[in-house]
C-alpha cells in the first residue's frame, strides 16, 4: 500500500447499450473499490449519455474457459493473462466493441 | 472493414453512436420548449438569477478544468471533466436564456467575456484556488449539494426554460454529489495524510457556506448530507463561521481576477474576431 | 495464402507447433486474442507500441489542455475540454489493452515518467495561440487518423477493439479543428495570420509523426509480417500528404514545402524531406518542451499518490468491516 507504484486493482466492465441487448465487455479500468469502479465505467465508458446499465467485476474474480481445455494450442504463456480472460467472441464487423 | 480511404470508415452510418460519446445524440434539453417570458414573471429578475446562477457555473467549470492534467488518477481525469463539462453547458443553457430575456440580446460568450469581476455574481466558494485534491472534493460536495437543492426548486419555476434548464441539471448534480461525497468518505477514512488534509478542508470550507445560503437557503439540505457523509468518513462538521460580505453583491476575494484574466484574455484580445 | 514467413525473435524453445498454429491464424487474417500462445517477440512488440500509443494520448493532453482555460468562446471551451478528456479516454482504452498482454499501468507509467519508454514527438512542440488547436486538430489528429484506421485491422484483437472507438472518437477531433480554422480564416486579418503561423511550424513535426523513413526503420518489416501494422511508414506520410494538400487549399494556407507538388506519373504528390536530424534530437528528449511535459505529468502522478493511496486504505478498511459483519 506504501508501495508508490501500487494500482488500483483492475475492473472489467460490462455496457449494456440499450434494452435488448446483452451486457457486453467493453474494456478494463483501475479503480479503488467496486463503487469507485462503477462511477469511472459511467464515466469513462458511457461518457454522459443515460439510460444504459454497467456492470463491473475485479478481473482476478473472473473464471475463463480456454477454448479447448485439452487443446495446448491454448495453453496461456504468460503469468497474468488472468487478467484478461476472452469473454466472448465477437465478430470484427460489430462496432464499438 | 476497408481502409482504402481513411474516411470511408469514419463516414458510415452513426446511428448507433448514441450509445458512446462521439460528442452526437445528445438532445437539446429546451427542445419544444415556449420561450417568450410567461405573463406574471418579472424579465429583469428572470435574466438576473440566470446570470448568477451562470456565474456559479462559469467559475466552477473553469476551476475543475485546471485540473486537467493534474490530476490523481487518469481515471480522475475523465471524471472531473465530465463534471465541468455538466456545469459548463448548464452556464451556456443560463447566459443565453438571460440573453433571450433581458432585452439586450447579447449571446453567451458576452456575458462570459465582456463583463468584468465586480459584474460577476458568482458566489465566493467557485472562484477559491482548487488548493488540493481534498480542498476541491469537499467543496465540490458542498457545492453541488447546494445546487441540487436550488434547481431542485427551480424546475418549478413559473419560466418554462429556467425549469427545463433545471431539470436537466438536477440529473448531472446528484451525480456530482454523489461522486464528491463517495470521494470524501475515501479520504476522510483513508490514510492519517488524507484525513488531515480532508479535515483542513472542511475547516477552509466553513467560511463560505454563510454566503450560500444567504444567496439560496438550502441549509437543510447542505448540513444533512455534510452530516451524513463526514459522519461515514469520521471527519468532524464543519464550524460555522460566516464571512462578511457576498459575491453576489460583486465582492469577491482576490482570486476572481486573475481567473478571469485567464478566461478572458484571448477573447478580449481580439474583440473583432469570431471563433 | 502466404504462411511462411520468418520466425520471430523470441519465439526460439517454444513449441513449434504452437508456433504454426500462430503463423496460421495471423496468415488467415483472423484475431489474435489474450489467452492465445503468441511468441515472446509478438508480445513485447505489443505492448511496446500499444504502450507509446497510450503514453502519447495523455502526453498528447497537455499542449491543448493548456487552452481550455484560455478558449475564446465558450462553445470552444466546451468543444476542446471535450477533446482533451478524450485523450485521457483514448489513453486509457490503451493502457486496457497493454494489460491484457499482462502489461501492468502502473509500471508503464513509471517507465514514462523515469523516460524509459517513449511518446510520438509531436507533443513536444509548444502551443504559442489559439489557432495551433485547430492546426492540431487538423494535422496531428489528421495524421492520427491516418496511422490508427489500419489499425483497427491489427491482428491483435484487444488493440484492434480499442482502435475502433478511438477512431470514432478522432474523427470529431479532426473536424473540430478544421472547422476552427475555416472559422478563423473568415474572420480578422490578424487571425489569419495566426491560422498560417501554425502551420507553418506545426506542418514538419507533423510529417515526422508518421516515423523514420522506411529504410531507416528496423522494426517495422518484422511489425508488418505480424500484421501489427498493416503499412509502411512512408505509406502513411504520403497518404497524409495527398489528404491534406486539398484541405488546405479549400481553407487558403500554404504548406511551408517549395517542393510540394503533384506529380501526375505516381498520382501522389511530390514532397521535401523532413528534417531527421531534428526528429531524432525531439525523440531522444531535447524538443522544445520534453522536460516540460514530462515534468507535468511527473508531478501529476508524485502528487497524486496520498489520493491513490487513501482510496486503498479505506477499500482495504472496508473490506475487513465486511468480512467482520458478515461474521457478526
Amino acid at each position: 500500500m506504501t508501495d508508490g507504484k501500487q494500482n488500483w486493482p483492475l475492473y472489467e466492465v460490462f455496457v449494456r447499450g440499450k434494452r435488448g441487448l446483452n451486457h457486453v465487455h467493453v474494456g478494463s479500468l483501475h479503480a479503488a473499490d467496486d463503487r469507485m469502479a462503477l462511477t469511472h465505467a459511467r464515466d469513462l465508458y458511457t461518457r454522459r449519455n443515460e439510460g444504459v446499465s454497467i456492470w463491473v467485476v475485479r478481473s482476478e474474480h473472473i473464471a475463463a474457459s480456454t477454448r479447448d481445455e485439452k487443446d495446448p494450442f491454448f495453453e496461456p504463456s504468460a503469468d497474468k493473462v488472468y487478467r484478461h480472460p476472452t469473454f466472448y467472441d465477437i465478430p470484427d464487423d460489430v462496432p464499438h466493441i | 472493414m476497408s481502409d482504402d480511404h481513411v474516411y470511408m470508415t469514419l463516414a458510415e452510418g452513426h446511428e448507433d453512436d448514441t450509445r458512446w460519446a462521439y460528442g452526437t445524440g445528445f438532445e437539446d434539453p429546451l427542445h419544444g420548449v415556449d420561450t417568450a417570458v410567461p405573463d406574471g414573471v418579472d424579465a429583469g429578475e428572470l435574466a438576473d438569477l440566470c446570470v448568477t446562477l451562470a456565474d456559479d457555473a462559469l467559475v466552477s467549470a473553469q476551476r475543475l478544468a485546471e485540473w486537467t492534467t493534474r490530476a490523481p488518477e487518469l481515471e480522475e481525469e475523465v471524471a472531473l471533466a465530465n463534471i465541468g463539462l455538466d456545469l459548463l453547458g448548464q452556464a451556456r443553457l443560463l447566459y443565453s436564456r438571460a440573453g433571450q430575456v433581458d432585452g439586450t440580446g447579447r449571446g453567451e460568450d458576452a456575458y462570459a467575456y465582456f463583463r468584468d469581476a465586480g459584474e460577476f455574481r458568482n458566489v465566493r466558494l467557485a472562484e477559491v484556488p482548487n488548493g488540493d485534491f481534498a480542498f476541491s472534493i469537499v467543496r465540490l460536495l458542498v457545492f453541488a449539494s447546494w445546487r441540487l437543492a436550488h434547481f431542485e426548486r427551480l424546475t418549478a419555476h413559473r419560466d418554462p426554460v429556467l425549469a427545463a434548464i433545471a431539470a436537466k441539471g438536477v440529473k448531472e448534480l446528484a451525480y456530482h454529489r454523489q461522486y464528491a461525497a463517495e470521494w470524501v468518505v475515501r479520504l476522510g477514512d483513508g490514510t492519517e495524510e488524507s484525513h488531515r488534509r480532508t479535515r483542513k478542508a472542511l475547516e477552509q470550507v466553513a467560511p463560505y457556506l454563510g454566503e450560500l445560503f444567504t444567496a439560496f437557503d438550502a441549509r437543510d439540505e447542505v448540513v444533512a448530507v455534510l452530516r451524513q457523509v463526514t459522519e461515514a468518513a469520521g471527519l468532524p462538521m464543519p464550524v460555522y463561521r460566516p464571512l462578511p460580505g457576498s459575491g453576489r453583491t460583486g465582492e469577491h476575494t482576490e482570486h476572481l481576477a486573475p481567473l478571469l484574466a485567464e478566461l478572458q484574455g484571448v477573447a478580449r484580445a481580439h474583440p473583432e474576431a469570431t471563433w | 495464402m502466404d504462411t511462411t514467413h520468418s520466425s520471430p525473435a523470441g519465439s526460439g524453445g517454444t513449441e513449434p507447433v504452437l508456433q504454426e498454429h500462430f503463423d496460421a491464424t495471423i496468415a488467415r487474417d483472423r484475431r489474435i486474442e489474450p489467452r492465445d500462445w503468441m511468441p515472446e517477440g509478438y508480445r513485447k512488440t505489443l505492448v511496446r507500441q500499444i504502450a507509446q500509443h497510450a503514453h502519447s494520448e495523455i502526453i498528447g493532453m497537455q499542449p491543448e489542455g493548456e487552452w481550455i482555460t484560455r478558449a475564446p468562446s465558450l462553445r470552444r471551451k466546451a468543444i476542446l475540454f471535450a477533446k482533451v478528456q478524450d485523450e485521457a479516454g483514448h489513453g486509457l482504452y490503451l493502457y486496457s489493452a497493454a494489460e491484457t498482454l499482462g502489461a501492468d499501468r502502473a509500471d508503464l507509467t513509471e517507465r514514462l515518467i523515469e523516460g524509459r519508454q517513449k511518446y510520438s514527438s509531436i507533443f513536444n512542440y509548444p502551443t504559442l495561440s489559439f489557432a495551433d488547436v485547430g492546426v492540431i486538430g487538423w494535422f496531428v489528429d489528421g495524421a492520427a487518423i491516418c496511422n490508427q484506421v489500419p489499425l483497427c485491422r491489427s491482428s491483435y484483437g484487444p488493440y484492434a477493439r480499442a482502435m475502433v472507438r478511438i477512431c470514432k472518437e478522432e474523427s470529431f477531433h479532426q473536424r473540430q479543428g478544421y472547422e476552427l480554422l475555416m472559422t478563423m480564416m473568415r474572420g480578422t486579418e490578424e487571425q489569419r495570420e495566426m491560422v498560417q503561423d501554425a502551420v507553418d511550424r506545426w506542418w514538419w513535426p507533423s510529417l515526422m509523426m508518421f516515423g523514420p523513413p522506411d529504410d531507416a526503420s528496423p522494426n517495422s518489416a518484422q511489425s508488418m509480417a505480424w500484421k501489427i501494422k498493416r503499412h509502411s511508414n512512408d505509406e502513411l506520410r504520403q497518404r497524409f500528404v495527398d489528404m491534406t494538400v486539398p484541405q488546405a487549399e479549400k481553407l487558403g494556407v500554404t504548406l511551408p514545402d517549395p517542393e510540394l507538388r503533384w506529380n501526375e506519373e505516381r498520382g501522389h504528390h511530390d514532397f521535401g524531406t523532413p528534417d531527421w536530424d531534428e526528429l531524432m534530437r525531439v525523440i531522444k528528449g531535447d524538443g522544445p518542451c520534453n522536460a516540460q511535459r514530462m515534468e507535468r505529468r511527473r508531478t501529476a502522478h508524485e502528487e497524486g499518490a496520498w489520493v491513490r493511496e487513501a482510496a486503498t486504505a479505506h477499500a482495504a478498511k472496508q473490506a475487513v468491516r465486511a468480512e467482520k459483519g458478515a461474521v457478526a
